[in-house]
């Protein structure tokens, strides 16, 4: 039985090219990630870290990089920490960045989800996403996602 | 008629830095829907039982229906059936719902596009593709000013699934 996932389209007035930026940019994913930053070279097979912007040590997800072209593709692994080493908490994130004609469409699907982790990002990536979408075209996120997300939720 | 029947087929949420007031302007007026939705106007009359309509720019009515819900800057439900003869027949009818609310400083809309019985992926797929490009258009308008123009592919799979159905398409 195939393993759940979640899937989300979002078309961006930007060009491909700062929609990738976006996503790796500490400096904006502060302000749209709930003050987290995303760590790594970004080549294939580094590791990566999705870490309190204001304190490194505190890692909220972590995996390795699965296939990293830029600006059109971008696969993760995803696990909490602890759960790195359980293959059944270990799911998998695609960034799929294209051009159709003039805007960018993002596509990003969140594959071999458990249970928890499902409720956590169908309810996460809409607002996280949305809100790079108005950082890139109004130049200031929402102001609800520079917060830190209270755990649990 | 009975929404209970009606399971959403699907469901995409996005968050506008706008207010509940703006959104369901932006939903329910000509002015707007003509600028994100693909040079469409929708016509609503805002009562349940009031008709519902979306016009294409050479003003044929492209999508008809009625107000099953309707509670200002807070909730939308449509019949939404497009004109196309034989569709409403062999798919039933299809429910359009549009969910407004506060999340913090920003507004969070929910659409849910609902049927009374299971649709196959081909036919949904017209729906999947062309949902998430109306309302990212839709937050530019409110967000910027500018609504994106996005033009798309016609839905291939969706309306050769239709045809097969007898459904003639346009």
């Amino acid at each position: 039985m195939s393993k759940p996932e979640f899937v989300y389209v979002i078309y961006i007035e930007a060009s491909c090219e700062k929609v990738w930026d976006a996503l790796i940019d500490p400096e904006m994913t502060k302000d749209y990630w709930g003050r987290h930053r995303n760590s790594s070279d970004w080549s294939k097979g580094a590791k990566w870290q999705h870490e309190d912007y204001d304190d490194a040590s505190k890692v909220a997800i972590a995996g390795t990089v699965i296939e990293s072209e830029r600006p059109h593709r971008l696969v993760l692994s995803w696990a909490r920490p602890a759960n790195l080493g359980d293959p059944d908490k270990v799911s998998r994130v695609t960034f799929t960045i294209e051009e159709q004609f003039g805007s960018t469409r993002l596509t990003v699907v969140h594959s071999e989800l458990d249970d928890e982790m499902l409720r956590g990002v169908s309810a996460g990536w809409p607002p996280i996403l949305s809100s790079m979408k108005t950082l890139l075209e109004t130049g200031a996120s929402m102001p609800m996602t520079r917060r830190r997300w209270k755990s649990g939720e | 008629m009975n929404i209970e029947k009606f399971k959403p087929a699907i469901v995409y949420t996005i968050y506008i830095a706008s207010t509940p007031e703006k959104v369901w302007e932006a939903l329910t007026s000509a002015e707007f829907s003509r600028k994100y939705f693909s040079g469409n106007a929708v016509e609503v009359d805002l009562r349940v039982g009031g008709a519902f309509m979306l016009r294409t720019p050479d003003g044929a009515p492209h999508i008809t229906g009625e107000v099953i819900e309707c509670e200002p800057a807070r909730k939308l439900t449509v019949t939404f059936n497009v004109n196309w003869p034989a569709l409403l027949e062999k798919l039933g009818p299809t429910l359009v719902s549009y969910e407004i609310e506060q999340a913090g400083d920003a507004v969070k809309l929910t659409l849910s596009q609902s049927h009374d019985r299971p649709l196959s992926d081909d036919i949904l797929s017209g729906g999947r593709a062309g949902w998430p490009a109306i309302l990212s258009s839709l937050k530019s308008l409110l967000e910027t000013g500018e609504a994106m123009v996005i033009k798309m592919q016609p839905p291939e799979r969706m309306l050769a699934a239709l045809k097969e159905l007898g459904i003639a398409t346009a």
